[in-house]
């Protein structure tokens, strides 16, 4: 039993609670919503070292034991990731507090998002399936108001579309879940993976694993992403780049908790659709990066194309493999953000997204060139950035296990990623500088300094890859041994 | 009990593929129900008496699946609400209500 893992979850809505009634003190809005995120990283940082030491943290709410009552679960992966997405909160939500405009402040933007990191960090923690569709409710419809937030015809038009996908999937979700209960009468993860282990992986069972798998991808934008590019450029800079590092990469969380701890019986059957779905939405992903010639679309496709890589690696389902997936998605997370501020802040500052509109930017602000032009490099995987060492890990991890075309694949739409976005930076940044001071339509005050945090932050995980070695090593090690995940949970009342 | 869900389903697939924005909600609200109905069949409607330690009787209904259900109702409600005024609102911004013309063109 260990309080502190309720932490990341009650925060963020005790705060977010406060927020709403004081409605008026923006200021208060804008440092409490910090001050959560900051709360958020520290009970990350503290559970980190509690399970370097300790092993799985474990927390049974109300007292009610594992399979009976619903359970928190912290293991390596899901508090990195935890760590990870306070990080990016806190980037973001201060980008907001001078990109975001009073109106969207006035009417609840900050309670929405800590919300929002709510449901998020729920779902990475939560022990139990039914749960884990609570915290995503939670999560998306926090999203749903985030994405229509100031009601621009625009977003009007592509959040019903956003909606309505997702309600769909919730249902399909549902649907799982009855079958699911049908066959196993159990909703607890850790009691699912031993049930599962005992009957064996039927043919039943992989199609509710697909079924699942269905649900997640549409969340993920694995390959059915048909809805993220419209929905993603529709919302303001901040709001996307939340979505953008984050909402994608929780359902991205749950395809691999699920296919680790529990439908792992039958990798030719499910992992093998999930390395082709990968295969699919990389190349299809970097079909629209490298076609369109509008900012915003391009980044929203690198976020398909980086959910393809992934996963490309959890698919594998090799040591190196999975190894390479946790850096990669760590690494993704912090880049995506970084991507759509700095390209937020590009389109900011010149009204338009259309990359041929805009050339020599670089004169008139060379510090957001150069991060733009590091994010760039990053996000293809460029040493000695943090994304350099998933990509060798996954590619290697790929190999062995004999998914050659995968791999193939990877490497190739990694190419048309730093094509996509050194086109982004050539035309924009370089070349003849066709504004001025005078006819920008914003400034960059107040937008730089989270920007140059997440720059210092792909920097440092790139370099710092090896200090982060052991606990991407124990997060592997949970992911590969579903029973050391059972046993801690389970162990306690002697099951 | 599984065909009334097959029925629901049909029928909510059927109005959202339909034009109409407010067909389409309707639509999501009967695929919701259908998914309700599916989590009590699926649970096994069992005869018993009410799941409480104490209570001499034999069998015991299983609690689980009308507590889903309880907050799949909410969920669905909370949801379907939210649609329906977002739709309301980009009915009176975008000015339809089909979604041919929701679709947005290239330069705006």
């Amino acid at each position: 039993m260990n309080n502190l893992i309720i932490g990341p979850i009650i925060i963020p809505i005790i705060i977010g609670l406060v927020l709403v009634v004081c409605r008026n003190s923006l200021g208060l809005h804008r440092f409490l919503s910090l001050l959560a995120t900051v709360l958020i990283g520290l009970a990350a940082v503290l559970l980190l070292e509690q399970i370097r030491t300790g092993g799985m943290q474990i927390l049974n709410l109300g007292g009610w034991e594992a399979p009976l009552g619903i359970t928190l679960v912290a293991d390596m992966f899901a508090v990195l990731l935890v760590l990870v997405t306070a990080l990016i909160a806190f980037c973001c939500l201060w980008y907001a507090c001078s990109s975001i405009g009073m109106g969207r402040e006035r009417h609840y933007f900050y309670p929405l998002c800590l919300f929002l990191i709510a449901g998020v960090n729920g779902s990475f923690l939560t022990g139990d399936i039914f749960n884990l569709f609570v915290c995503f409710e939670v999560m998306l419809v926090a999203s749903y108001v985030l994405i229509s937030l100031g009601g621009t015809k625009i977003q009007l038009r592509e959040s019903i579309k956003y909606v309505l996908i997702n309600m769909i999937s919730s249902f399909l979700f549902l649907v799982a879940l009855a079958y699911l209960y049908a066959i196993t009468g159990t909703l607890n993860l850790a009691h699912l993976s031993i049930r599962v282990a005992q009957s064996g992986q039927g043919g039943l069972m992989t199609v509710v694993a697909l079924l699942f798998l269905t649900v997640f991808s549409l969340k993920a934008a694995l390959f059915l992403f048909y809805w993220l590019p419209g929905s993603y450029s529709a919302p303001p800079t901040a709001i996307a780049a939340i979505f953008a590092a984050l909402l994608t990469k929780v359902g991205v969380y749950a395809i691999v908790r699920l296919f680790s701890l529990v439908f792992y019986h039958d990798l030719g059957a499910t992992h093998l659709f999930i390395g082709a779905l990968a295969a699919a939405s990389m190349v299809l992903g970097a079909m629209g990066a490298v076609a369109y010639d509008d900012i915003k679309k391009i980044i929203t496709y690198n976020v398909v194309i980086s959910i393809g890589f992934i996963l490309a690696g959890f698919a594998s389902f090799s040591l190196v493999g999975m190894r390479g997936m946790v850096y990669y998605l760590l690494h993704d997370m912090i880049v995506k953000a970084l991507l759509f501020l700095s390209g937020g802040t590009v389109i900011h500052l010149t009204g338009t997204a259309k990359i041929r509109e805009v050339s020599g930017l670089i004169r008139l602000h060379p510090q957001l060139g150069w991060m733009f032009f590091i994010a760039a490099l990053s996000v293809s995987g460029i040493p000695p950035l943090s994304g350099f060492i998933g990509k060798v890990f996954i590619t290697t991890g790929v190999f062995q296990s004999a998914y050659y075309w995968l791999g193939g694949i990877g490497l190739f739409t990694s190419l048309m990623v730093l094509y996509s976005v050194m086109k982004i930076f050539m035309n924009v940044f370089w070349g003849h500088t066709n504004l001025t001071e005078e006819t920008e339509k914003g400034t960059t005050q107040g937008l730089l300094p989270p920007i140059v945090v997440l720059t210092a932050l792909t920097i440092a995980l790139g370099l710092g890859a090896e200090g982060i070695h052991e606990y991407v090593d124990l997060a592997v090690e949970g992911l590969l041994n579903p029973n050391l995940y059972t046993d801690a949970v389970l162990a306690q009342n002697g099951k | 009990m599984s065909i009334v869900v097959g029925i629901l389903f049909a029928i909510g697939t059927y109005l959202i593929l339909s034009k109409t924005l407010l067909r389409i909600i309707l639509g999501t609200s009967i695929i919701g129900h259908g998914v309700n109905l599916l989590i009590l069949t699926m649970g096994g409607l069992k005869k018993g008496g009410p799941p409480i330690i104490g209570l001499n009787t034999q069998y015991f209904t299983d609690p689980l699946p009308q507590a889903l259900i309880l907050t799949a109702i909410v969920i669905n409600f909370a949801t379907t609400a939210l649609l329906l005024v977002l739709s309301y609102r980009a009915y009176a911004v975008v000015g339809t209500d089909n979604v041919e013309q929701l679709r947005g063109l290239e330069d705006e």
